[in-house]
């Protein structure tokens, strides 16, 4: 009962920042056409130049031939039939990068959703401890935090050591090929803080007398996070792992760097925005790396529709009736 | 905290909530010191001398040495580290200029104004948020070759003045929608223009929003690696991450102590606006889910 008026209650707060209630601006009519579109021209200029026209270039140019010097040259639909069906490299990087995605993705969710269900508390400290989690996210991506990582993760340095200490020896993780993969994995997961704070926020925003029902009916902790925390985060694990997985498709700084620019070893970290920079800036096959980027926009495109379209079964809006 | 007041009720309670809050605690410090290990050691390593680096995992070095800085501090390929860190300062900087006056604009237009096209607008503007960047790479990279202007920073700095960062103009966009209104009303009552009440009433306003775009923008730009790498071609014009892959390249010897010297010169600044601003960076990026 208690619990059914606060969700009411707050869903006119969270809908506020999207009304547009401009009725007052439309008094003004074209005089406020015109300044608005002053306010704009830049933002105009930028799509228009730096979006919408590299895009429709971008698409001419992967049914072209092109190097960048010479004319480009008419070539249907050739560069799409070669990397789907002739270019063992672009099977091999899709493998690598996949398997980065499905891996890393879950893991980074996991690990921020555990620590801001542990952060979420009224003790003292935890803004200090919420600041000290997220740091990593900040730097994580930098070369400076690769080079890092590659001393940490190479044969007899410290990881290497500490997981020998536990009888664990696997030699060194990034000249491994069974492992190096996995060292851009903990890279990522270690950069949880992101979505951490996204989490956090929201679990701060679920009424309280929720549990409290939910405790007097009889709910264990566990009952409470599968019945409670869950659903009422569900929109929030959907915006993170559809962030989150858009975002490893296109890792490309760690494996460079960790990789001094091979993507191996034995290709083990050769992820496909690697063959895509090596196609278009070392071969100047621009016309097939545009296709290779279509395609990427494609794959990532249709996984998160079919996200959005399987998320009706598990995600949970509140003040939505069920 | 160790000095509880003795008069609580219910005295059973107040000493198991008590262990439970030191483990607690202790749960949180010990979880922090796994995951800010590499941090730590980065610096600490940094000063050690060079046949420790990779050898020992103790934290504190056997005795402190600074030859890894004074090798980072001489730069690389005949540039001297300062001009690496003055291109960062540039590249970053002018990112940020660019930013906070181009999306603000934006921004301001797209939440206050009533114009023809808004809907559609708004909706491209979104869309560009979502667009992949690898997609506009390589027509990018055409384009700026074809005009003369790779090995400038043209391609890096002109986008930020033409508000093609879309999500720090919807953070805006979000942030003025929850302005009172009634402010800029009475100022267009009194006659004053929509510029006048941009510069006076919602820029001032607006100021929590700018300083996180202005601390986001320049700690992204300066870590930013992949777009330096493809636009710039002179040593004498990298900022420092690819002064730093220089470093990694150019050290077949594995001069580990130099590598770890500019590491650590390249973190040190966006540590230290991560210390300074923490709150507002938080708060950013719980907000928006902006990407660290």
């Amino acid at each position: 009962m208690a619990s059914t008026t606060t969700t009411d209650a707050a869903i006119p707060r969270a809908r506020r920042g999207d009304a547009p209630s401009a009725e007052p601006a439309k008094r003004r009519g074209r005089a406020g056409d015109r300044s608005a579109y002053v306010f704009l021209t830049p933002w105009m200029i930028g799509a228009a130049l730096l979006t919408i026209a590299p895009m429709l270039f971008s698409l001419y140019m992967s049914f072209t031939d092109y190097n960048l010097f010479d004319a480009p040259r008419w070539i249907g639909l050739d560069n799409y039939r070669r990397l789907l069906f002739d270019d063992p490299e672009v099977r091999d990087t899709v493998g690598v990068t996949l398997l980065y995605v499905v891996v890393a993705t879950p893991l980074k969710l996991a690990a921020a959703l555990g620590v801001a269900l542990l952060l979420n508390t009224r003790r003292k400290g935890r803004n200090f401890y919420r600041a000290a989690f997220y740091m990593p996210s900040l730097i994580g991506a930098s070369v400076g935090a690769a080079i890092v990582w590659r001393l940490l993760f190479s044969t007899g340095s410290v990881v290497d050591g500490f997981l020998g200490a536990f009888g664990v020896h696997t030699g060194g993780w990034i000249s491994d090929p069974d492992w190096s993969l996995m060292s851009l994995v903990a890279l990522s997961v270690w950069q949880f803080g992101a979505p951490m704070v996204i989490f956090l926020a929201a679990l701060q925003q679920i009424p309280r007398d929720l549990y409290e029902a939910a405790e007097i009916d009889g709910a264990g902790p566990w009952r409470r996070f599968v019945s409670v925390t869950v659903p009422m985060l569900s929109p929030v694990i959907f915006f993170n792992l559809v962030l989150e997985m858009v975002h490893a498709f296109q890792m490309f700084n760690s494996a460079f760097v960790l990789s001094n620019g091979t993507g191996g070893p034995a290709g083990s970290t050769h992820v496909y925005s690697m063959y895509l920079y090596e196609l278009g800036f070392n071969d100047f096959r621009m016309g097939y790396a545009a296709a290779l980027t279509w395609v990427l926009l494609l794959v990532v495109g249709v996984i998160t529709a079919v996200l959005f379209k399987t998320s009706g079964r598990w995600v949970h809006y509140a003040g939505e009736e069920k | 905290m160790t000095t509880t007041p003795v008069q609580i009720p219910a005295p059973a309670a107040a000493p198991r909530a008590r262990s439970r809050s030191l483990a607690w605690h202790v749960g949180a410090v010990a979880l922090l010191l796994v995951l800010l290990y590499p941090v730590l050691w980065v610096f600490t390593a940094s000063v050690k001398p060079a046949d420790e680096i990779i050898s020992s995992f103790d934290l504190l070095p056997s005795k402190v040495s600074w030859s890894g800085f004074g090798t980072a501090l001489d730069g690389i390929a005949e540039v001297p580290a300062w001009r690496f860190f003055t291109n960062s300062l540039i590249l970053s900087l002018g990112s940020v200029v660019g930013n906070v006056l181009s999306c603000s604009i934006a921004a301001y237009a797209f939440a206050r104004l009533r114009f023809r096209g808004r809907g559609p607008m708004f909706a491209i503007m979104i869309g560009t948020i979502l667009l992949p960047t690898h997609l506009l790479l390589i027509p990018q990279y055409t384009m700026f070759q074809k005009a003369g202007l790779v090995d400038t920073y043209v391609p890096l700095l002109l986008g930020k003045f033409l508000a093609t960062d879309a999500f720090f103009v919807f953070l805006m966009v979000q942030f003025v929608r929850n302005l009172p209104r009634s402010l800029d009303e009475a100022a267009l009552i009194d006659g004053c223009g929509h510029f006048r009440i941009f510069g006076h009433i919602v820029l001032p306003l607006l100021r929590p929003a700018l300083i996180t775009t202005a601390i986001f923008t320049f700690i992204w730009s300066w870590n930013d690696f992949f777009a330096p790498l493809i636009y710039l071609q002179s040593p004498e014009k990298y900022p420092l991450p690819l002064a730093l892959r220089l470093f990694v390249d150019s050290t077949s010897s594995q001069d580990y102590g130099a590598m770890l010297g500019m590491s650590v010169l390249s973190l040190l600044p966006v540590i230290a606006f991560f210390v300074a601003f923490q709150r507002l960076l938080i708060e950013g990026a719980a907000t928006s889910g902006l990407k660290g």
